[in-house]
């Protein structure tokens, strides 16, 4: 798939802004005053910011709301609810807690669990998706839901609670790369059944349909860079996971703090890179490509 | 609302004939002629004249060879557009409810006003049917010609999809495949009609007719090989002389 920055950079940092909200709900960090409105302005502009940057990958951007009315059907639109029904229950908390120094605690909890309710949507959307076999997985909502909750952790300074979710979401990061390496292969879909002529013999893309390119091979058969997987999923692996927990184990301050989720944003964005640029879509068999 | 409905009073659709296909893409230069002059948003291309063309098309064709186990490869030419699943994905991820498959005669079509060129259609499709077009930023799919289909201004026998019309070999039909009766559906039980990516589950509409098995009438009979066959396995006289002479030269071990 080709890994769209606009998509890469939305599901990182909504993952993470809705993961801080789910912390900031449940009052953990219990901020009052100036302080709350550090870490709600912090999570808004990530969950809000990652939701702007979603609508710039959109052909007709001008009629995104138009993607409300699906909710029965589509998980695109029901992310969309969540997403808005999570920051409007979220702001009178906030406000609750900034300026009269009260804590609507129904509200922060709907809000907490309207913001894990995205994060699950969102993983959803690609989940669904039989013809990607490698996000067609019970472990993909596993994942994203992971790694938002160690990621909010991180950000609202929960440091016991972000060491023990960071090493949880790093195991299922590996178990999803594992599996994820052998589902195409398990999926049963290959030239032969694609073409219907499997059982004749060996099926081979004699000739393409166009001597160019189109928006099929643009948008579902990304090679570039796949060489480079098996390192990129180490520096992913480390500045998501590894680095961040030894920081917050050894160090647990501000400045490692800072480090810390620096880090593990730079991690998270490249494991979301890699999660687009090496899936693959089965369209690509007709072209003899994967 | 992008639900499918239950079930469709009729399935209308295509069944591709990949034994009569010659490959000669008149399909695919007919769709996107009627289909940029009719329904909807034109099929753009980008540096049509340049180094780097490329465009919308709503039909393509692949051409595949299948290597059997013993005798010759055979070349298959495999047109390609949307197969109007009965279990369409891109109907039920569509967040806008652009997409939507008829009741009537279970046509997907996309209502381009409301489409937010999400992707995420193109992206449910196993078959590459949907493409985005990169100047409307809608998506754009086949129609099976539903302004020509019904189309009362055109003559009957232009009634049918500009492919099937257009098709100088035959190997596309159009018709009702939810009737057992109709032509279409005896070609498909009679030929062994099949579905692309059963296992995909989206219960294509449209059917493929596998190539018939080639003959092999040249193992049994074959009235040139004796007049062909090579005189003399091993050569004699100034050939042999030559053959074995050249042997020796040092070099060229083919």
């Amino acid at each position: 798939m080709h890994p769209a920055p606009s998509v890469i950079v939305f599901t990182t940092l909504s993952g993470l802004g809705f993961g801080l909200l789910m912390f900031l709900g449940l009052g953990l960090p219990a901020v009052t005053g100036w302080v709350a409105f550090v870490f709600f302005l912090i999570a808004y502009v990530l969950a809000v910011g990652g939701l702007l940057a979603s609508t710039f990958h959109l052909g007709r951007p001008e009629r995104a709301w138009k993607a409300f009315t699906q909710w029965k059907t589509s998980w695109l639109s029901r992310e969309g609810w969540c997403a808005v029904v999570a920051l409007l229950v979220l702001a009178p908390y906030a406000a609750g807690l900034v300026f009269w120094d009260q804590s609507f605690a129904l509200l922060g909890f709907i809000g907490a669990l309207f913001s894990l309710l995205t994060v699950f949507t969102t993983s959803m959307i690609y989940t669904q998706l039989k013809t990607i076999p490698r996000w067609n997985m019970k472990l993909t909502p596993v994942m994203f839901l992971s790694f938002s909750i160690a990621g909010g952790a991180l950000l609202a300074g929960q440091i016991d609670a972000a060491i023990a979710l960071l090493a949880i979401a790093a195991l299922v990061q590996l178990a999803y790369w594992k599996l994820g390496d052998q589902a195409f292969a398990n999926s049963g879909t290959n030239m032969g059944t694609a073409t219907g002529l499997g059982s004749r013999g060996a099926v081979r893309a004699f000739e393409p349909p166009h001597t160019g390119t189109n928006y099929l091979l643009r948008e579902f058969v990304h090679v570039v860079g796949r060489k480079h997987a098996a390192k990129l999923r180490v520096i992913s692996f480390t500045l998501a996971f590894v680095l961040p927990i030894l920081l917050m184990w050894f160090s647990p301050h501000h400045f490692a703090a800072v480090i810390a989720v620096l880090s593990h944003m730079a991690g998270i964005a490249t494991s979301r890179w890699l999660f687009f640029a090496q899936a693959e879509h089965v369209v690509g068999l007709y072209y003899g490509k994967r | 609302m992008t639900q499918l409905p239950e079930s469709t009073d009729r399935k209308m659709g295509l069944v591709i004939d990949l034994d009569t296909c010659v490959g000669c893409h008149a399909c695919v230069i007919s769709c996107k002629g009627w289909n940029t002059e009719n329904y909807g948003a034109p099929l753009s291309d980008q540096d049509a004249y340049g180094g780097n063309p490329s465009g919308t098309f709503l039909n393509r064709v692949h051409s595949y060879e299948v290597q059997p186990e013993q005798g010759h490869a055979q070349l298959v030419h495999f047109p390609k557009s949307c197969l109007h699943c009965e279990d369409a994905p891109c109907v039920t991820v569509c967040p806008t409810g652009a997409s939507y498959k008829r009741v009537e005669d279970g046509i997907v079509l996309v209502n381009e006003s409301d489409c937010i060129g999400c992707g995420l259609c193109a992206w449910s499709c196993p078959y590459g049917a949907r493409e985005l077009d990169v100047t409307e930023g809608v998506m754009k799919k086949c129609t099976l010609c539903v302004d020509r289909i019904y189309n009362e201004n055109l003559p009957e026998e232009d009634r049918v999809p500009s492919c099937v019309r257009t098709c100088p070999a035959g190997a596309r039909h159009f018709g009702d495949l939810g009737d057992p009766n109709s032509d279409v559906s005896q070609l498909v039980a009679e030929r062994g009609g099949m579905d692309l990516m059963p296992e995909q589950g989206t219960k294509p509409v449209n059917k493929y007719l596998p190539p018939r098995p080639k003959d092999t009438i040249e193992s049994e009979i074959d009235i040139l090989a004796p007049l062909l066959a090579p005189v003399a396995e091993n050569p004699g006289g100034f050939m042999g002389w030559l053959d074995k002479a050249l042997d020796k030269l040092p070099g060229g071990d083919a």
